[in-house]
């Protein structure tokens, strides 16, 4: 009876709103959830917990999302907490700071974080240092968000990865989540967070089903910020990743198990603060480490990881250099064939992680 | 009465001097003085307004012995920081405000503490009238533990209680202060975020995003240029197609008014004030100012203004003065009373200074504190791989 209540009050959303929430006890413990509603739920969780915090950005109110992140929020809760603005990225970033200076705990949209970087100076200057630089007098608790990196066919402008930029600034909390559970648990932590937390999405992501576990659909369910994933576990080779690109570590990983190479793919989760432990650890047991990132390999989220392994008990050991597998070093292009190979690929793990092993 | 007035004028001037100075008893009593006059002050240039503040302010003795004694502390703790700048005990940036001293005391006149405020890095002044003390001023920009925050921010990273700084990137305060707007209105608590910025941020971008946003969204706030005639070393004439800054909010009404005296900021802030608590949105105040020391410490200043203009502002338009001469043509005050608060606003200083001169530096240990907020302890890389160090919030 519930059942049918529920299909008729939501009308075109019932499946999804049937399995989520409120009736999940009559149905199979894990759901399929995308990333997109994983993170939807996110907003609508924490909006409904806590007063102060609201979503400001473009077009995520009456027309949804850009991506249809938001969809249903503003219906849900209104002008005052579901802000639509105009198409000024550093005026409504500094406005979002300095409501979080004053109390409130924004969550700022940025259609694409290629878009972010005309609000960078609010996002460094203004956010992250300021409770360093007030010796501990002005806190900022805010989310910034949005889809980063590569998405099919949108060329240079659009598909830059933004994560060895924002993890590089102290201050900051970066977070990359790959899957439907790290994106619903990490943002209900980013948001509940007292200080600037960076949330890299990725657009490639947001459709992906994944199954969320009966404990991932309570309405407390957190992810630690600061904490990565073994999503495979292996004895030849560390794979670490972050984002979109866990999917094709873990197809690569695949691939490798019918010769015989067992790959551990860690999902680092979090950028900023690394868990470098975990990669560690994983090394000292595979002995063979490869980073796989989008990004481009100068300065690079890889590159940092092989630094602190040199400089650290993992290094002694490696059997083998470890290495970085990156975007190419080029502004993105746009044609197909350009475009794939520009990003790694199966292919080009399978081949690094064969390499590094001497097989 | 005669001797309730005798009374009440001793434990008035018992209180005054707060140090525990020897008292200079004057013959006269308070019922000698004039309880309060009214001043005429000059008409605001009007943009998009019927009417503006009132063409008259009324000044209580205490209210302006308040006034003067405010505006005189801050004259004399910048003047303290030349000193301390020029004997290196102050480092890196050191923007002084004296000349500027009616547009801070103004402005906090026709405001409540519980209102809110930002402004760019010449920001002492405000610091003081927000409720910081000389003492924990001079210590931050001296850089010592007992600053205000805790020595590590400096001149231009100072905060109290609804204030946000002291800021250092030129225009980023204007949004920033537009946000705690939005969060005045999102919180209903009837405040509203007093937004300063100088002539040469007023060409900012972010400042025109902020002006459609504030107005879009009605927030409570009190946009302030305060025009010093010279953005850094740039006139005005040369860094702005507009010099009418009052006008450039555009569709947000402004005001154009004399910002060297204290009672024309009071009134046009009382009236911007009003306006922005009634719910009709931003309002756009200009306070034509003047700055005598260069842009900050290492400019002497007169590379691209002379010392005569200088000169000039300083014996016809000083803050100080100009409420000085009020209070004593209407007998308002003595000048031995005025003295005498020059006397302990010296020592005021005096003692900050020495405070800030001698307080240690804050201790190493607390280098990597403060990054986060709330959170659970961490390491921080140090300088070599072998350096781990640690950071509480």
């Amino acid at each position: 009876m519930a059942y049918l209540r529920s299909i008729l009050r939501s009308g075109k959303n019932a499946v999804p709103a049937v399995l989520r929430r409120e009736f999940h006890r009559t149905l199979p413990a894990a759901v399929q959830v995308t990333v997109r509603d994983a993170i939807k739920e996110a907003l609508d969780e924490e909006l409904e917990r806590d007063e102060r915090v609201f979503l400001l950005g473009e077009e995520v109110a009456l027309f949804e999302g850009a991506y249809k992140v938001t969809r249903g929020l503003w219906k849900k809760y209104g002008d005052k907490r579901i802000i639509d603005t105009p198409i000024t990225e550093i005026g409504f970033t500094g406005i979002a700071v300095g409501a979080a200076m004053a109390g409130l705990r924004p969550v700022v949209e940025y259609m694409s974080f290629n878009f972010s970087m005309q609000s960078v100076d609010h996002i460094i200057n203004s956010a992250a240092k300021t409770y360093y630089m007030s010796g501990g007098l002005q806190p900022v608790s805010i989310v910034f968000r949005g889809p980063n990196g590569a998405a099919p066919g949108v060329a240079a402008q659009h598909a830059q990865c933004f994560a060895a930029w924002y993890g590089h600034v102290p201050g900051l909390k970066v977070v990359s989540p790959w899957s439907a559970e790290d994106a619903k648990g990490l943002l209900k932590s980013a948001i509940r967070d007292d200080n600037p937390v960076v949330f890299l999405e990725n657009e490639i992501m947001y459709s992906v089903p994944f199954e969320m576990s009966e404990e991932s659909q309570s309405k407390d369910f957190l992810i630690p910020i600061g904490k990565a994933k073994i999503e495979r576990k292996g004895n030849h080779v560390t794979l670490v990743s972050h984002s979109h690109v866990v999917s094709r570590c873990m197809d690569a990983a695949a691939v490798l198990a019918k010769d015989g190479i067992e790959c551990e793919v860690i999902n680092l989760r979090t950028i900023r603060p690394m868990d470098m432990e975990a990669i560690e650890t994983s090394v000292m047991k595979t002995k063979h480490l490869i980073t796989v990132e989008g990004g481009w390999p100068q300065f690079g989220v890889g590159g940092e990881i092989l630094a602190r392994i040199m400089e650290g008990p993992g290094f002694s050991y490696l059997n083998a250099p470890a290495v970085r597998v990156t975007g190419v070093d080029i502004p993105m292009p746009y044609a197909k064939h350009l475009e794939e190979n520009t990003l790694p690929q199966i292919k080009d793990i399978v081949f690094s992680v064969k390499k590094t092993l001497n097989v | 009465m005669q001797k309730m007035l005798t009374i009440i004028s001793n434990v008035l001037r018992g209180s005054a001097s707060r140090n525990g100075a020897r008292v200079v008893v004057s013959a006269r009593t308070y019922a000698d003085f004039t309880p309060q006059a009214t001043f005429d002050i000059k008409k605001c240039d009007l943009h998009k307004l019927e009417e503006g503040p009132p063409l008259q302010a009324v000044l209580t003795r205490e209210e302006g012995l308040q006034y003067y004694r405010t505006m005189q502390t801050m004259r004399r703790m910048e003047l303290k920081a030349d000193q301390l700048y020029k004997q290196k005990i102050i480092r890196g940036f050191c923007h002084l405000y004296d000349g500027q001293e009616a547009c801070a005391v103004g402005i906090e006149a026709g405001i409540n503490l519980s209102d809110h405020l930002i402004t760019a890095y010449r920001a002492h002044g405000y610091t003081l009238t927000r409720g910081g003390t000389v003492r924990e001023i001079m210590a931050e920009l001296t850089g010592r533990r007992g600053g205000i925050a805790k020595g590590k921010g400096g001149s231009m990273h100072m905060y109290t209680k609804h204030f946000y700084g002291g800021n250092g990137i030129v225009g980023a305060q204007v949004p920033l202060g537009a946000g705690v707007a939005l969060a005045c209105k999102y919180l209903g608590k009837n405040e509203l975020c007093v937004c300063l910025y100088g002539d040469g941020a007023a060409n900012q971008g972010q400042i025109f995003e902020t002006y459609n946003m504030a107005s879009l969204w009605k927030l409570p706030c009190i946009f302030i240029c305060e025009n010093n005639k010279y953005g850094m070393g740039t006139s005005v004439e040369r860094a702005a197609a507009s010099t009418d800054y009052y006008k450039r909010g555009d569709f947000i009404p402004g005001l154009r008014l004399d910002g060297m005296d204290v009672l024309c900021v009071r009134e046009a802030t009382k009236f911007a004030a009003e306006h922005c608590r009634s719910g009709k949105g931003p309002i756009l105040m200009e306070l034509q100012t003047y700055r005598y020391h260069g842009h900050s410490m290492s400019d002497p200043g007169v590379s691209y203004r002379t010392r005569e203009e200088i000169q000039e502002v300083r014996s016809k338009s000083d803050p100080i003065s100009m409420l000085k001469d009020r209070m004593l043509s209407n007998n308002m005050a003595s000048v031995e009373e005025l003295k005498e608060i020059d006397v302990e606003v010296r020592k005021e200083i005096e003692d900050a200074a020495q405070f800030a001169t001698t307080d240690p530096e804050p201790p190493l240990d607390d280098l990597c504190n403060h990054i986060f907020y709330n959170d659970h302890p961490m390491e921080v890389r140090g300088i070599n791989p072998w350096s781990k160090l640690k950071s509480v919030s």
